[in-house]
């Protein structure tokens, strides 16, 4: 979906607040919100595709506002409401890496070009690579699907490449020189670039 | 009201509805007993940039273990005994005289927990987050490392699964070193790529 969480590109937040070192936890609710969400993706309550697009799902300003485990506690409280009632299966395989069958797609050096998706769902391709030129420079092993299995509509494990896009093709004339972005992608977000 | 109020009152409101939350999932059965604690001392003590250090000081050290790291660093890092969630794939990314590597997740805050522990608060944050994509130069400058034109920038989008250590340069001045001597010198913020590693004397950004 089209939300606030997908920041990649947009101006007008400032400089990064840096800081050399802090604690894990700032306040012992957080680190007890980060366990409790851990416990509740364990259990079943969601799938960390799911618990993802969760956050995602909570409103502009509670998502600028919340903080980090602010964000995580709004997400397990939303998804213990509209799971209540429901029968848990903890998660089947843990991970992610899933093998598939058939050879990669892509190869290391192919052109390619980004799809221009806008899913009202959960996507993990960003607003700001979608529809544009880039070469692969990774293949990586293949993966669950998150697209899919957010909505609990299976794994459907796919290939991700990590593709780079140079700076101008993703920003414009006025990009950064010498300036490389590596977005990794599922196959399914890319075709081949024919020329 | 000061901001600082502000931020208490904010901080006693998402207590209490901690509290809650963790007694509606006691009561359906989802919190072992003993659980919460375990997993906040696991992430408060057995994990954080300690351990990446050790794998990039091995890599300085040690030619056959860089190379082993580069080509397979999910295998090179657990042979130091580091692995579990969000370190399911890493890719070690080198940096060199010419090139200067940067990590960042875009869409959340994605980060290989068990070699750098928990995110710090500014790698979440919107300002980090939608601008090391758009102008790293820039960023990386006023977060105190200005790159020579000439250095190519690789930033790294952790958009997926795999997640990516920089592996920093070694500092000039550590020629004979050992390992557990360079451990100190291989920082937070150089495995993340906003900083070059340590100098040998240097105190700050440690």
């Amino acid at each position: 979906m089209d939300g606030i969480h997908d920041l990649g590109g947009m101006q007008g937040f400032g400089p990064v607040p840096w800081s050399a070192s802090e604690p894990s936890f700032h306040a012992s609710w957080e680190g007890r919100v980060f366990a409790l969400a851990s416990l509740a993706i364990a259990a079943g309550v969601a799938n960390p595709d799911a618990f993802r697009h969760a956050i995602e799902r909570l409103d502009p300003v509670t998502y600028l506002t919340a903080g980090y485990y602010g964000r995580w506690l709004a997400a397990t409280e939303l998804l213990m409401k509209e799971r209540a009632g429901k029968t848990l299966s903890p998660l089947a395989s843990p991970g992610t890496l899933r093998a598939v069958d058939g050879a990669p797609r892509f190869a290391l050096g192919d052109r390619v070009r980004t799809r221009r998706l806008h899913p009202s769902g959960h996507t993990r391709l960003p607003r700001y690579a979608r529809g544009l030129r880039g070469t692969i420079a990774l293949v990586h092993p293949s993966f669950v699907f998150p697209d899919t299995n957010a909505h609990e509509r299976g794994e459907n494990p796919e290939h991700v490449y990590a593709v780079r896009f140079a700076a101008r093709e993703l920003w414009g004339e006025g990009a950064e020189e010498g300036v490389q972005v590596y977005v990794d992608c599922f196959e399914g977000y890319l075709e081949p670039d024919v020329p | 009201m000061s901001p600082h109020d502000h931020d208490h009152d904010h901080d006693a409101a998402f207590a209490l509805r901690t509290e809650a939350l963790e007694a509606l999932m006691t009561e359906r059965g989802l919190v072992p007993p003993g659980a919460i604690e375990a997993i906040v001392r696991h992430y408060e003590q057995d994990v954080g940039p300690l351990n990446g250090a050790r794998v990039v000081a091995r890599a300085w050290a040690d030619p056959a273990y860089r190379a082993r790291l580069l080509a397979d660093a999910t295998g090179a890092i657990a042979e130091l005994g580091f692995s579990g969630p969000q370190g399911e794939h890493m890719v070690a990314v080198e940096n060199g005289p010419r090139v200067h590597n940067v990590v960042v997740c875009t869409l959340c805050s994605c980060y290989p927990w068990p070699v750098l522990g928990l995110p710090p608060s500014w790698y979440k944050d919107p300002a980090y987050r939608s601008r090391i994509v758009r102008e790293p130069r820039r960023v990386l400058a006023e977060m105190g490392l200005a790159l020579p034109e000439d250095v190519e920038i690789r930033v790294w989008d952790s958009s997926a699964e795999i997640r990516y250590l920089v592996l920093p340069e070694r500092p000039a001045g550590t020629e004979g070193w050992d390992e557990a001597r360079l451990v100190p010198l291989a920082t937070r913020d150089a495995m993340i790529g906003v900083a070059r590693a340590a100098s040998p004397g240097d105190g700050d950004r440690a």
